[in-house]
């Protein structure tokens, strides 16, 4: 941090501070309340990913992963399922598909709702907080009806998934989304037109769009900046290219392109789109086995793949090499909260603490993934 | 109920004026302590189960008496203040310790001399002054001290940031608060509280109760401006930014504990009550009752006014509820640039009312 | 454009830094470390090639006697193809030209990848460990690394070879 002079003090948020979302600790610089540099120190929740990665075998790998984004576990299984299924370039039952797309963007919906409440939080409002979980609380149901578990899954498995889905799940969902919808508008009601909330939001904590891909934001704080970038559309996997559905971008209707708002409107936006293609989804699904044909132990032919997977927070890449044995040789996690975090300090430059809190909230990192 | 009674009553009795002054002080503060402990009990049970059923939340529930908090969770507040009282007293080593164990204690003298020109009724009222409203805007300004003092005496950043905001804050916002409540004044002519609240009686427009806030459209502004300011005064949200929990972990009370933090929150209710008391005793017609002539014995005086007090009471925690909180600048900017000018032209406008109705 | 057409205009300007190598797939191009900044740059603002986006930045250790390797992934937003760059590191003296200036990411991906691999990245302006304490000692992610007996006073459980993880 250097030398401090003058006015100037050395503030320390966290590691355990109301508003790090998990146990980050970051250095700011402040002449007042201005904020003149910031330096984030990550690696209170290292639990060391990678290394495991190389002493299990490719199946032990996923429960690791749920671990690393724990808001969208299901999420990120999906990512490391796919790259696996893309390395040993094997095709799984049509059903399986599906059920992979309802889970991912049920858990894209219940990720996000917990980023918007949180966000609010951050900003001073209680009480969205509680309506989000309330409805965030269904989806957990319908996960723990599926899987039994309700935060870490383990539920994609390389080649299949862990259980077929309950019966009447589609009917429980529907009855979901049904009584969800509404909620929306609840929502934008009480939080995104309050006025003090735009004032708090709108034109702070700018991320232009070169500066946003240069520091490789992705997900919907890329989108915010006006970048209509979602792997979903433009490097399909899975079956998403059969589903209909927009990519929200940010508009900046209250304030600067980009700004927090923008980011905070995005991620609304996009839980319209995710029930759109729930329903979608919910309504194709075919009947079906829900496992490949797999030996016991999985090896891999050798060689590598770099994958990424629209993960509600953004690009979640996997980089798996593998040398034809059980166990990995190298896995490496492409995370998304990570490169969203690295550009807070050029973000939040002459902002005020609260802004800063407001632009961290709005970029709605998750330190299990940044730390891995 | 007033001291100058007892004082008179003591003298009648005998004559040693310092001890009957003494006497009457403390027999008529007693009183006012258990109001404040009681405001302070109900309050907090009450906000919790606001907050809940605004939350879609049941909040604390319990079922009998023993571990639980009673029947609805009402035992709950009474269970938070044993907590409190035996909970360790930390006092930071590297803090000013003196000023850090004063801050409390002044923060508290000042929500609790503000409780004795109350006017609960045209009887009951502690303390019967002829400059009432000044008073309470006065007293009300020493809590300030006491914030700063925290901050300042917990050699803590976080405290430092939240003492700094608050007094800027509280400063700022007693300018349209005081600039507001003349206006009321200027109606009555008297800053007595109860000749305040009496020349409230009877109806205007015909049918409206003769309330100030009824008066002109000048009045109906002021009070607004008048509640506005006073919640920025006792830090609640959207104007809590002093204890913003999510960027200053707990303000300027981050270092407290136990009993001091205690003293901090029976302090911040019984500010909340003070300020309720002055708007409805200055704008609502204070213990008058809403359909003139009707329901206005002693009992019902009570009752009216506070009941009025109430209703205020629980707007502070609806806006606590709704609403995110402003920033710093915000906060400054509401105040210099649009609450000041209106509460001027505010005194003006009445001015010139009454020049020409009154 | 297709990985073979972005590899032919990489051979066409630097045909100095191609390195061949039958380990790697089609769509990754192994290139010699002392000339990555001028190609960086190159790939970057070229308009027909226009990398403006750093996906990842993966260390590698290609075992306990070969080199060290630093897998570049990246993608272009304009035009929507992608490379993977690799480049090999000896594995006494591991450096490599920083571009975090290129690609802002670069940054913290640098320090990570330094983190684990020990890694310099040189011209990089603050390469400290990221996700390791300061005082870590070794490179965790190398295939010949060796735990610490003791941290700080508490040691370090080792796993047993025998036992593993089956």
């Amino acid at each position: 941090m250097g030398i401090v002079q003058g006015d100037q003090m050395i503030l320390n948020i966290g590691p355990q501070h109301p508003s790090t979302h998990g146990v980050l600790r970051l250095e700011v610089r402040t002449d007042g309340e201005i904020v003149s540099e910031i330096k984030p120190h990550l690696g209170y929740l290292h639990r060391c990913f990678e290394k495991h990665s190389e002493n299990v075998t490719y199946e032990q790998v996923i429960p690791f992963t749920d671990r690393c984004d724990y808001l969208a576990s299901m999420n990120s299984n999906f990512g490391y399922v796919v790259a696996m299924e893309e390395l040993m370039e094997i095709k799984v039952p049509e059903r399986v598909d599906y059920i992979r797309i309802i889970m991912g963007e049920l858990n894209r919906i219940a990720s996000h709702l917990l980023a918007l409440g949180v966000y609010g939080l951050d900003i001073g409002a209680f009480t969205p907080f509680l309506y989000m979980f309330r409805d965030r609380e269904r989806i957990l149901d319908m996960f723990e009806l599926t899987c039994g578990a309700r935060l870490l899954y383990n539920y994609m498995w390389v080649g299949g998934v862990s259980h077929d889905l309950p019966k009447d799940f589609e009917k429980i969902c529907i009855g979901f989304l049904d009584y969800f919808e509404p909620q929306i508008k609840e929502y934008n009601n009480l939080l995104t037109y309050n006025k003090i909330f735009i004032e708090r939001t709108a034109d702070v904590g700018v991320i232009p769009a070169d500066v946003a891909v240069s520091y490789g934001v992705t997900g919907p704080n890329l989108r915010g900046s006006g970048v209509k970038w979602d792997v979903r559309k433009d490097e399909p996997y899975s079956i998403y290219d059969r589903f209909e559905f927009d990519i929200p971008v940010g508009e900046g209707q209250f304030g600067t392109l980009g700004d927090c708002f923008d980011r905070y409107w995005v991620r609304m936006l996009e839980i319209s789109q995710s029930v759109k293609i729930l329903r979608q989804a919910l309504k194709d699904i075919p009947d079906g086995n829900v496992h490949q044909a797999l030996p016991k132990k999985i090896r891999p032919p050798k060689g590598s793949v770099y994958r990424r997977t629209e993960s509600p927070r953004g690009d979640l890449g996997y980089y798996i090499v593998s040398d034809g044995t059980p166990v990995p040789y190298r896995v490496k996690m492409r995370s998304p909260a990570f490169t969203a975090l690295s550009c807070l300090d050029e973000v939040s430059r002459g902002w005020m603490i609260s802004d800063v809190i407001a632009i961290l909230g709005s970029l709605d990192i998750v330190l299990g993934e940044i730390d891995r | 109920m007033t001291v100058d009674f007892l004082i008179d009553w003591f003298a009648a009795m005998g004559d040693f004026p310092v001890i009957a002054f003494l006497l009457a002080v403390i027999i008529s503060g007693i009183p006012i302590f258990l109001i404040m402990a009681l405001n302070a009990i109900v309050a907090v049970y009450v906000e919790r189960k606001v907050s809940a059923f605004m939350m879609d939340r049941i909040g604390p529930m319990g079922q009998g008496p023993g571990l639980h908090a009673g029947k609805w969770g009402l035992l709950q507040t009474a269970a938070d203040a044993v907590k409190l009282l035996v909970k360790e007293d930390t006092v930071p080593e590297t803090s000013d310790k003196f000023l850090f164990k004063m801050a409390p204690y002044i923060i508290f003298i000042g929500a609790f001399m503000g409780m004795a020109a109350v006017p609960f009724s045209s009887v009951l009222q502690v303390a019967d002054f002829n400059v009432g409203v000044f008073y309470i805007i006065a007293v009300g300004s020493i809590g300030v001290i006491g914030i700063v003092m925290a901050g300042w005496a917990s050699n803590n950043k976080w405290s430092l940031y939240g003492a700094m905001r608050s007094a800027a804050q509280i400063i700022s916002y007693e300018i349209p608060a005081g600039l507001s409540i003349i206006v009321p004044i200027m109606m009555a002519g008297t800053m007595n509280l109860q000749l305040l609240i009496q020349s409230q009686s009877g109806t205007v427009w015909g049918i409206l109760p003769n309330w100030i806030i009824f008066n002109n459209p000048f009045t109906f502004i002021a009070f607004f401006i008048f509640f506005i300011s006073a919640v920025a005064e006792t830090n609640r949200t959207p104007f809590d930014i002093p204890e913003a929990e999510s960027e200053l972990v707990a303000g300027w009370m981050t270092e407290y504990s136990g009993f001091r933090w205690a003293l901090f929150f029976l302090s911040e209710y019984a500010n909340m009550f003070v300020v309720s008391g002055l708007a409805v005793a200055g704008f609502l017609g204070g213990w008058q009752s809403p359909i003139p002539g009707m329901f206005d014995s002693a009992g019902w005086e009570l009752f009216w006014f506070m009941g009025k007090l109430i209703l205020l009471i629980f707007v502070m925690m609806w806006f606590r509820w709704t609403f995110p909180r402003l920033r710093v600048d915000q906060l400054m900017h509401v105040c210099w640039k649009v609450f000041i000018p209106i509460a001027m032209f505010n005194i003006f406008g009445v001015g010139i009312w009454k020049l020409i109705f009154g | 454009m297709t990985s073979a057409e972005i590899k032919a205009v990489l051979e066409h300007q630097f045909p100095a830094a191609m390195v061949e190598n039958e380990d790697l797939t089609e769509k990754q191009v192994e290139l010699k470390g002392n000339q990555w900044l001028e190609i960086a740059t190159f790939i970057k603002n070229d308009p027909d090639l226009s990398f403006d986006q750093l996906e990842c930045i993966t260390g590698y250790d290609t075992g306990e006697d070969g080199p060290l390797q630093t897998r570049y992934n990246l993608h272009s937003m304009e035009h929507r193809h992608k490379i993977e760059v690799v480049i090999s590191h000896n594995r006494e003296n591991p450096n490599v030209a920083s571009i975090e200036q290129l690609w802002r990411i670069g940054d913290w991906f640098e320090r990570e990848t330094y983190d684990m691999f020990g890694i310099v990245y040189e011209g990089h302006r603050d390469l400290r460990r990221i996700l390791c304490p300061d005082d870590w000692e070794g490179w965790p992610l190398r295939k010949d690394y060796e735990g610490q007996e003791t941290y700080h006073g508490i040691v370090v459980q080792k796993m047993k070879e025998e036992e593993g993880w089956e």
